[in-house]
This record gives structure tokens, C-alpha cells and sequence, in this order.
């Protein structure tokens, strides 16, 4: 049975990933997110499902901790917000590398330094482009409601373990701050020894007689061999982009002008497509989901039935480049953002419609 | 019986008293002649092997020579990043109580740049097993000083000496532990003669123990030699150290039962 | 009583000739060879028939190339 409950975006992530059966989680606070580690230990789950909640030294301490946990197949989990990140990105790096399942949550607050912690998404480029050292893709699911966190705690453990690659929740100090209503999953019971060793033959819980050793390891001195191991990751995210992508159309369907915007972002743009409509102005929103993999072909179909598009970010205008990579520059994109912790108004949004695209 | 004894004689399979571990791979080892991380990695695999603990042990080995560790110890391995051994393992026993879990880092990598991991894992009282080799200089990049480079021992980023007005002064990580309630036993050996090898080896043996215990934190600080970054022969280096780094790092047991050794 | 009889047995591709054996052998068994090994390194050998079989050699060996016997009486 499903339970119903008014959370916080943070709580949500927190109490769905119990119930999908985590296994431990390794976290620093920073605002705009100790509530997630706050929730998980009052709830103390070791108590009932039995996964370890630990409050680490630091971020760098709490990422590589996920590092060894999920090197033996458990499902692990780190959260943090933009500046915690940044400190993280040379484990996620490794475990990346080295090809392991993990869920990392990042409730975006204003940068850069230590900037704000008013929402944001000013970390889109580093979500989606890498943000550690080494050619590597984070699988990035952008929820845009509670409900959202709760649902990619589950699908984002199962993504990472299908593709054996770090999943990151990219929301912000909106998403994670808010209350809503959230409809719960059931638990599910965290996996036994003997499903962990069936599950992930590669991980490292000990060698048993009947097999090789295991090593985790994002290390091969012999470059032909690191060669063929980046390319098979290039493999391994070009399958990602066929089979994830995932994405919402919102009043496309006629429509002259899109609006592409993704997590807050998105509701906003949502009641300015409403009050631009209002308007008499065919307008749509299109509400990219995942960001890795970034729904190009979908953007792409737009191309001779629109007119102009308009990304709404919290930020300079970083998803704007792959909405212009998507549309091949065929069509015109212009990007509206407000920065720095501060949040657009849905018609702050419909005056650069019809300044940017429309009278452009 | 005759008394002429032929080798084919002696060398019966009834009469073998020592070889090398089948928890080592037959993989030649890749660190440099004489090194002392050969003979640490075989104490450490005999005492896992005596223990019958190789399905449920889990060693972690960070950036350093003995970065291919994985190559050479026949047990699932975990290669971390710099410095991170200790919370890799603070998750891998937290996960998984019932396993046996070590770290193998050296000085560079415990006393520099992962000082925060191995402080916060000794003070959390991990049931994790410590193995610090500490042989003064950062042997895989071509011998830099170390924290733990003695007061003017010279290396390529100090080639006048360490200067510790200017360069600050070794660090003695091992008595800085032992000070934390939550570290149960620390100890500090060498393995560069067979006495040595043989008092190291019990001291591995007596840390996974009080692992097995659930004791707490053990700590064991293999001072060792780098002839290459020393630039000596093996031999050399081996008295070298006896004569500089033993007084600096005495050899021998500082906490005991939880308890320091007075 | 008898005198105890060993031998051992050394790796020599695997022997990168450190030679901290050689000051470890009670009986001076131990020597460098003229010859070198595969890797180029000069290798140890026994050079005569002292050996007790009191494995320091084995024990001290950083390469673990060392294998060692002894007659049980």
C-alpha cells in the first residue's frame, strides 16, 4: 500500500531512499540540505531496515565512504549542496571510473565560493558535463516536486545498478526546502549477501574459493587497456542516451514558442505558459526530466513547427547550449535566468517571451 | 641411512618449512629491490591465511607504491584515491560488520593528504586494522619529502635537507592516534631482519585479532626503507635506518588494550 | 647428534638481488651470482652446503622468492 504524506523535497529523498532499500548513507551538512541526513537520523533506520546512516569528517570523507560502500555492492548514498559538491567531485571521479552504482543528491544553492544559499542552478554544467577530472557521465535526474524526490531515490538505485554509474539528483533549495503532498512506495527489503554477491558478481564482499578476486580500481598504467576501458564507457553512455531519456510537454501540442526549463524552474515556466496563453501567445514548456541524458531528438522534432525557444534557468544560461546543440542552431534560443539565489516570477518569464522571442 | 644427504633428498614435500603464501599472486612484485613493502604485503597475507580469513576480507589500498597492492594480494581489493583508504573502510565495516577490513597506506598518504580520514576513522574507533608504512619520502613519484621526512634527510623537494623552520617538522602520526580513546591498540615495527619480520608478523596477527574482537581500531606502522629515494643500496638503506629513523620512530608497542604503554 | 640439514630453493627470475638475504643467513650460504636473470638483475645462490634450513633468508626476502626445506632429523 502506497502512504501519503506532506513532506519536504528533502525528507521525501530521505524516507524514499530507506524504503527502496538503501543501504547506507555518508553525509556533511550544508545548507540548503541537512535536513535529508537530519531525517535519516531521527528515523534511525539501522534500527529497522538496518541501513547505516553516518555523519562524516567531510564531504571528501562522506563521497569516498559511498566510494567503498558501493565497491561491495551495496546501495549507498551522499547529499550535499553546490559548494559540498565541488569537494565531492574527485570521488564521484573514481566511482565513476571504476564503474560503480551510487546515488548523490545535489540541492543546488548560488554560487560561485561559498555564494548563497537562496536556490540556484547554476551546477548544471558540472552535473552534466563531468565536473570531476576524466571523460565521464553522470546519469542527472532533475525532479521539479517532492513527489519527484521520492520517485528518483528508487529509480535513480536502479538506473546506477543497471548501468553499474553514479546517478545524481540535481534539485534545488526550492525542491528540497518545499512541503508537499507524496505519495510513498513500499519498502523494500535491502538486498541479502547472497543477492548483493548474484547482483554484482564485481563486487568486492570478500573472495570466495570459486572465483577470481575482485578488484575496484579507476586505474590501468597500460593506456591501450585505459583506452579501451573509455571507450567502453563511451559504450555505456551512448546506450544511456538511447534508453533514458526522459522528459514532459506541457501545451506543446499547437504551439508556436516553446519554453525548455527543467526543476523549479519548470513550474514556474508552467504558470507563465498559463498567463502567456491567457494572453492569446501558443506557447509550450517542454520539461527536460534527465539532463544526462539530455532529450535532444525530441528538441530536435520542434525544429519547423516553432518559432523560438526560451530557457528559463536559475543561472548565467548553461542548459541553453544543449538546447542549441539539440535544435542544431535551426532555430532561435535565447535564455532568461535570474541568479544568485534568486527566483524568476512566472511573469518575469512571460515579459522576456515576448520581449526575447516574439518582438526579438 | 647414509649419511651424505643428497638436495633432492631435503627437498621432499614432508620436509618444506617455508614458501610464499598462496594469498599472494604469482604477479613479481613492482616495487624496487630490497624494498620493505614486499615483505609487509607477505606477513600481512600469512596472517590473513592463518586467520582463514581470505573470503571475508576486504583490503584497501590507496595512491602510492603500493597503489598495485590489488595486483599482488589475493583477496577482493579496493584501490582508493589519495588519502581516502580510511573512509572507504569505515563504510565497508560499517556495511558489513562481520568482514575483516584493512587499509595499506603509506606515510604520504596517511600523514599528508589523508591526515582528516585517518584521525576522524582512529577517533570513530572503526573496527578497521591500520597498516601504515612509513619510510619517510613519497617513493612513487620519485622520492618528494614526506611529512615523516626526518629533520634535515634530504629529497628532491628539500635537496638541501628539511629545513623545520621553514618546512615544519615530522610528523608522528602513530603517538598523535594512540592519544584517541577510540584506537585500541598501536604498535610500531620494522621487517628488515628476520627478528623484526617475525615481531611485525605477531603484531598483524594480534591487530586482526582484536578486529575479530570487535576492539576497536589497531594500528600498525611498518617503519620501512626506500633505498631508491634514499639513494642507497638496500642494504645500506636497512642500516640507515636503524641508525636515523629508529630513534625518531622507536620501534615497539604504545597502546596496548586501550591503554598507552608508559 | 646429527647435523640439521636444509636447503633452499630461490627464484631467480622473481630474485631482484637486494641481497638483505645474504646479511640475513647465519650460516653465509648466500651469494651473488655473476651471472643475471631475465630481468638483468644479478640473482642470489647457494654456495655451499651449510644451509639448517632456519628460513631468515625466506623470511627477510621483500620479494618473497625463497623456499625452504630442512630434514625433520
Amino acid at each position: 500500500m502506497k502512504e501519503l504524506k506532506l513532506m519536504k523535497g528533502n525528507e521525501a529523498v530521505a524516507e524514499a531512499a530507506i524504503r527502496a532499500g538503501c543501504d547506507g548513507y555518508f553525509g556533511y551538512p550544508i545548507t540548503p540540505q541537512s535536513e535529508i541526513m537530519e531525517y535519516l537520523m531521527y528515523q534511525d533506520p539501522q534500527k529497522t531496515t538496518g541501513m547505516v546512516v553516518l555523519q562524516a569528517e567531510s564531504e571528501v570523507a562522506a563521497i569516498n565512504m559511498v566510494y567503498g560502500g558501493a565497491s561491495c555492492g551495496k546501495k549507498v548514498m551522499t547529499s550535499s549542496s553546490s559548494p559540498g559538491i565541488s569537494l565531492k567531485q574527485e570521488g564521484i571521479s573514481y566511482i565513476a571510473g571504476a564503474e560503480l552504482p551510487c546515488l548523490i543528491v545535489n540541492i543546488v544553492r548560488g554560487g560561485p565560493g561559498l555564494g548563497t544559499i537562496q536556490p540556484s542552478q547554476s551546477d548544471y554544467f558540472q552535473s552534466t558535463k563531468g565536473g570531476g577530472h576524466g571523460d565521464y557521465r553522470l546519469i542527472v535526474l532533475a525532479p521539479s516536486s517532492v513527489q519527484e524526490m521520492a520517485d528518483f531515490a528508487g529509480l535513480g538505485f536502479d538506473l546506477a545498478f543497471k548501468y553499474r554509474n553514479p546517478v545524481l539528483i540535481l534539485g534545488d533549495g526550492v525542491i528540497g526546502q518545499m512541503m508537499e503532498k507524496v505519495e510513498l512506495d513500499e519498502f523494500k527489503p535491502r538486498w541479502t549477501e547472497e543477492e548483493i554477491r548474484r547482483n554484482t558478481p564485481w563486487s568486492t564482499m570478500g573472495k570466495l574459493n570459486n572465483r577470481e578476486r575482485n578488484i575496484i580500481t579507476s586505474l590501468d598504467l597500460d593506456s591501450h587497456k585505459q583506452e579501451k576501458h573509455v571507450a567502453h564507457l563511451r559504450d555505456k553512455y551512448l546506450e544511456i542516451e538511447k534508453n533514458e531519456v526522459r522528459y514532459e510537454e506541457f501545451q506543446c501540442e499547437d504551439a508556436e514558442y516553446l519554453i525548455v526549463a527543467y526543476g523549479s524552474s519548470a513550474r514556474i515556466s508552467q504558470k507563465a505558459v498559463e498567463l502567456a496563453r491567457a494572453k492569446g501567445i501558443k506557447v509550450g514548456l517542454l520539461r527536460p526530466i534527465t539532463l544526462f541524458p539530455f532529450p535532444k531528438k525530441p528538441l530536435l522534432n520542434y525544429v519547423g513547427k516553432i518559432k523560438g525557444i526560451l530557457t528559463v534557468e536559475m543561472s548565467l544560461g548553461q542548459m541553453i547550449e544543449d538546447v542549441k546543440l539539440a535544435v542544431e542552431c535551426k532555430v532561435k534560443v535565447e535564455h532568461f535566468g535570474r541568479f544568485g539565489g534568486i527566483i524568476p516570477t512566472p511573469d518575469e518569464v512571460v515579459v522576456a517571451l515576448e520581449k526575447q522571442i516574439i518582438g526579438g | 641411512m647414509s649419511d651424505i644427504v643428497t638436495k633432492e633428498q631435503i627437498r621432499r614435500p614432508e620436509n618444506l618449512v617455508y614458501s610464499k603464501t598462496k594469498l599472494l599472486t604469482d604477479k613479481a612484485l613492482s616495487y624496487c629491490p630490497g624494498c620493505g613493502h614486499g615483505t609487509a604485503h607477505r606477513i600481512l597475507m600469512e596472517v590473513i591465511e592463518e586467520l582463514n580469513a581470505q573470503e571475508i576480507t576486504i583490503g584497501i589500498a590507496p595512491v602510492g607504491c603500493s597503489v598495485l597492492a590489488y595486483e599482488f594480494m589475493n583477496i577482493d581489493m579496493q584501490q582508493a584515491a589519495h588519502g581516502r583508504a580510511p573512509a572507504l573502510a569505515t563504510a565497508v565495516k560499517r556495511l558489513m560488520p562481520e568482514k575483516i577490513v584493512f587499509t595499506y597506506q603509506g606515510d604520504g598518504d596517511l600523514a599528508a593528504i589523508g591526515t582528516a580520514e585517518t584521525i576522524h576513522a582512529c577517533n570513530r574507533g572503526e573496527n578497521i586494522t591500520i597498516i601504515f608504512i612509513n619510510n619517510g619520502i613519497y617513493g612513487m613519484t620519485g622520492g618528494q619529502m614526506a611529512p615523516t621526512t626526518l629533520p634535515n634527510m634530504k629529497a628532491s623537494t628539500c635537496p638541501y635537507g628539511r629545513d623545520v623552520t621553514t618546512m615544519g617538522n615530522p610528523l608522528r602520526m602513530t603517538e598523535l592516534v594512540a592519544q584517541l580513546p577510540g584506537v585500541h591498540f598501536v604498535t610500531r615495527q620494522a621487517v628488515h631482519t628476520p627478528s623484526a619480520v617475525r615481531k611485525a608478523k605477531k603484531a598483524l596477527r594480534k591487530a586482526f585479532d582484536l578486529q575479530k574482537e570487535n576492539k576497536g581500531l589497531t594500528f600498525v606502522e611498518i617503519v620501512s626503507n626506500c633505498n631508491s629515494g634514499w639513494k642507497m643500496t638496500p642494504v645500506q638503506s636497512n642500516k640507515w635506518m636503524e641508525e636515523n629513523m629508529f630513534p625518531f620512530y622507536p620501534l615497539g608497542d604504545i597502546k596496548v588494550d586501550g591503554q598507552l604503554v608508559k | 647428534m646429527a647435523k640439521v640439514k636444509g636447503d633452499i630453493v630461490i627464484d631467480i627470475e622473481k630474485c631482484k638481488g637486494c641481497e638483505v638475504c645474504i646479511a640475513a643467513c647465519p650460516q653465509e650460504v648466500i651469494a651473488m651470482a655473476k651471472n643475471v636473470n631475465g630481468k638483468g638483475y644479478h640473482y642470489t645462490e647457494t654456495v655451499n652446503e651449510e644451509c639448517t634450513g632456519c628460513a631468515n633468508c625466506a623470511i627477510v626476502c621483500p620479494d618473497g622468492v625463497i623456499t625452504v626445506y630442512r630434514m625433520k632429523n
